[in-house]
């Protein structure tokens, strides 16, 4: 290799250090992104040699997520979060005002190599936003004063380590307590109770309690377990920790603040089917809980609860976190096991189920970090103690993260069914006009529908509420939306990769005002194609906010709608002639196309 | 032996064997549903999506579903062959297919399939994208101009010819097929013209140099029949031009 002896040496020892496992290509990845701000060809070049993948598989991998990069960033690598809550607490004001302060284009890095200011998807902080990464670390309730000093900072080139500590303040944003924020489990316990009950009795005591997946998509936890207990083989346990959803931010306070309930969840499960090994996939934004989860780790190790004979049961189980690195889509069960594997995180054939195929092949439980620490709670308090809350066919309480506009933004634990009218006067968000629940892949709601329920059988969420009064564009989220779907479709089947982009090109044109009748049909049409036609739930939901906003504030479109016009055009006539007619000198009223 | 059941087709009762999928079962009964990124002696991928049907009222991919017993099948109904006519407008909105000129016309499965749906206008926008030829191989080039992601030339390259030429990279919009080799050319890669991926391309993506019109067009294969009127043909027979 051509490059110089302490690169590759360096490069070495990130090989090393993991082992020269090939499913840790992104962990590796992540360390030569973050230490040299882009992952140089040189790189790309060493992994595939000395992990024997093809070049194609790691360049492949290199360009899929939006935290690596080919070229490189800077010293100071900026990202301000980009949900809709972000803007509307002054996100892309406070990232312009940074960026003009330093004579840079968002996106583009500046020519000394100092700095990058960009925009990124939700970062999780939305009810303290705006939010941000600096280098990996997340800065929150970002002001233009702030901005002032932080451009000085970046022009001086104090280390982001030495910036004031308060910029990087995260609070754990807890509104309401309920029955699982007030339940602490003593390390250790959960797994006791279910070693003494007999952990198929657990299992039972799980089915019973009638916990739902907590990611969204609800998917009886019991049964999950059950249907890996039942399979034959090697299994793993993997928590989805993507936590990818703009507006959802809970499961960030269940890492940060619950996370021996979290690992004691994973463990019941593991011991239960046998598996040796569990992981847990955390978004790439998250890296700041890092050191705090590997303390909690190795605590468990040192006690016993981790590692071999778990609590003196005789079976081993230990667990690792893996990081993401900028990709929605690995939220998606399949495609967070792919990315797990080292790979793009490109969504699954389904079946068969992860249950029976899941991680490296094998039988895998994969769960959203609230499921696992509710089925603790559960394991340990048993399952009356959690099904007395909730509803009939919603058991149990939900943690939602609420943020927008509303005077007490942050989580609440409510019992399912609770409705959107009741949700809006815990956070004093009784001016809204429309609640997105669920995030963009979920409802939007207007004040006609405010009785309606937070449950999996009426409005399903992960935990994300956003709340918009009537000062609020619907149009705008709805184009917001779409541009976020546009840019985190995985690109793998042609109606999200296609559609969601045209989808993005019409609420552009809409928004901008120059949108017809037959542009919001095209809208329609297309997101009803790209709903049912998609391979995985991120294209099944892209259009949701579109089609949700033109049904219920038909008015916000049409009064943008050029009313006269039936047709015009995708592109601008006088602009494409501008070059031939400057070449033919043609000024004449004949050559003029829009004269009138 | 493999357990016999029977599921309906579009109204018609058709049999088929434990562990098939739905285009399996239904090309074995001699039905034709549209695809491009299928090919039979590979695994399914399911990425074009162009042979969804509704299998008991649901959409799903008829190349990896099972069958089941009783399973309702729609296929050839308006709606979903409405649906399916979008699938390749976009696909050809995305790309830039030139087919007046393209050396594959004629024997282009987008084309073909295009005519078989009766698609007369791409509907949307183009998108037209800029992508760089690959003209780095003696015997073959990658016009990516036309490439519809179905990654047959993965699949063949990595589980055929053991050689692993091509991969894909990027993300939605931005995915790329990509070679494997250091400058990313394929006069730099292990790619031969003997190769099972040089044949599986159904579009004019990988294409051989020197033969472009040894058929002259009018007499290409979808020039003198309907691509719908080859499931009948056993799929070995099938390959290539």
């Amino acid at each position: 290799m051509a490059s110089p002896l302490g690169q590759s040496a360096t490069l070495h020892d990130i090989a090393a250090r993991h082992l020269h496992a090939r499913h840790r290509l992104l962990q590796m990845l992540r360390e030569v992104q973050a230490s040299r701000s882009y992952v140089p060809e040189e790189a790309i070049q060493f992994f595939a040699h000395v992990l024997n993948l093809p070049i194609a598989r790691v360049r492949g991998c290199v360009e899929f997520y939006s935290f690596l990069h080919t070229t490189p960033r800077g010293q100071f690598d900026v990202y301000f979060s980009d949900s809709v809550t972000d803007r509307m607490a002054g996100s892309q004001i406070v990232a312009k005002r940074l960026a003009d302060r330093l004579g840079v284009t968002l996106g583009q890095p500046r020519a000394d190599g100092r700095v990058t200011v960009s925009m990124t998807s939700c970062t999780g902080h939305c009810e303290q936003a705006p939010a941000g990464l600096v280098n990996g670390r997340v800065f929150t309730r970002m002001t233009e004063a702030r901005i002032e000093k932080m451009a000085s900072l970046i022009e001086h080139g104090v280390p982001a380590s030495e910036w004031p500590a308060e910029w990087f303040h995260v609070d754990d944003g807890i509104r309401e307590r309920g029955i699982t924020l007030d339940t602490v489990i003593p390390p250790g316990e959960a797994i006791r109770a279910a070693l003494a009950r007999g952990l198929p009795a657990t299992l039972d005591e799980v089915e019973r309690s009638g916990l739902q997946g907590r990611g969204g998509a609800g998917f009886p936890v019991g049964r999950k377990w059950r249907g890996a207990f039942d399979t034959k083989g090697t299994h793993y346990i993997t928590c989805n920790a993507d936590e990818g959803e703009p507006g959802t931010f809970k499961d960030r306070v269940l890492l940060a603040k619950y996370a021996d309930e979290l690992f004691e969840g994973m463990t019941i499960a593991g011991l239960l089917v046998g598996a040796k090994k569990g992981y847990v996939y955390m978004r790439g934004e998250y890296e700041y809980m890092m050191e705090g989860l590997q303390t909690v780790l190795a605590e468990r190790r040192a006690a016993g609860l981790l590692g071999e004979n778990v609590c003196e049961s005789g079976l081993d189980f230990d667990l690792r976190i893996h990081l993401g690195a900028g990709a929605y889509v690995c939220g998606e069960q399949s495609a967070l096991l792919e990315s797990l594997e080292g790979k793009r995180g490109i969504p699954r054939v389904r079946p068969p189920s992860a249950v029976k195929i899941g991680l490296f092949g094998q039988s895998t439980i994969n769960n959203n970090v609230e499921s696992f620490v509710q089925a603790a709670q559960i394991a340990w308090k048993g399952a009356d103690w959690f099904s007395a809350h909730g509803e009939a066919k919603s058991r149990g309480t939900k943690l939602l993260s609420i943020a927008g506009d509303c005077q007490r933004p942050g989580i609440y634990e409510l019992p399912l069914g609770t409705t959107v009218r009741e949700v809006l006067a815990r956070c004093g968000g009784e001016n809204a006009k429309a609640v997105q629940v669920g995030g963009p892949a979920g409802t939007c709601v207007g004040r006609a529908e405010f009785d309606r329920r937070v449950s999996y059988a009426d409005l399903s969420t992960g935990g994300s509420i956003m709340v918009f009064n009537d000062l609020r564009d619907m149009v705008d989220v709805a184009r917001q939306f779409a541009h976020f779907f546009a840019h985190e479709s995985c690109g793998f089947c042609t109606p999200c990769r296609v559609g969601t982009q045209m989808l993005k090109h019409y609420a552009d044109k809409i928004a901008d005002g120059q949108g017809t009748q037959r542009d919001l049909e095209q809208v329609s049409s297309i997101g009803e194609f790209v709903k049912a036609y998609s391979h995985c739930g991120l294209g099944e939901t892209a259009p949701n906010t579109l089609l949700d906003t033109i049904k219920r504030f038909p008015e916000e479109y049409t009064s943008r709608l050029l009313a006269e016009a039936d047709f015009v055009p995708e592109f601008d006539l006088d602009a494409s002639v501008t070059e031939s007619r400057a070449l033919t000198g043609r000024h004449d009223q004949l050559d003029q196309i829009h004269s009138d | 032996m493999a357990d016999k059941g029977h599921f309906s087709f579009d109204g018609v009762q058709l049999p088929f064997l434990q562990g098939q999928t739905i285009l399996q079962a239904a090309a074995d009964a001699g039905h034709y549903i549209p695809h491009l990124c299928y090919r039979p002696e590979f695994p399914p991928h399911g990425s074009c999506k162009l042979c969804s049907v509704k299998a008991n009222g649901k959409f799903t991919s008829a190349c990896f579903e099972p069958v089941t017993e009783g399973m309702k099948v729609e296929s050839e109904t308006p709606e979903i062959q409405g649906y399916r006519k979008r699938v390749v407008q976009m696909l050809f909105a995305e790309g830039n297919h030139y087919c007046p000129f393209c050396q594959q016309s004629g024997n282009c499965k987008l084309q073909a399939v295009a005519y078989h749906l009766g698609m007369e206008d791409t509907h949307y926008a183009h998108q037209y994208p800029r992508r760089q030829l690959d003209a780095s191989h003696p015997d073959a080039m990658i016009d990516y101009d036309r490439c519809i992601l179905c990654e047959l030339c993965v699949r063949a390259s990595r589980d055929v010819d053991h050689k692993q030429v091509f991969g894909v990279a990027g993300r939605g919009i931005e995915a790329r097929l990509l070679v494997n080799s250091p400058s990313g050319l394929l006069g730099d890669s292990r790619f031969s013209i003997t190769d099972a991926a040089a044949q599986v391309c159904p579009v004019g993506a990988i294409v051989p140099k020197k033969a472009a019109f040894a058929v002259p067009i009018g007499q290409r294969r979808y020039d003198t029949h309907d691509i719908g009127e080859e499931l009948a043909c056993p799929p070995s027979e099938n390959k290539g031009d």
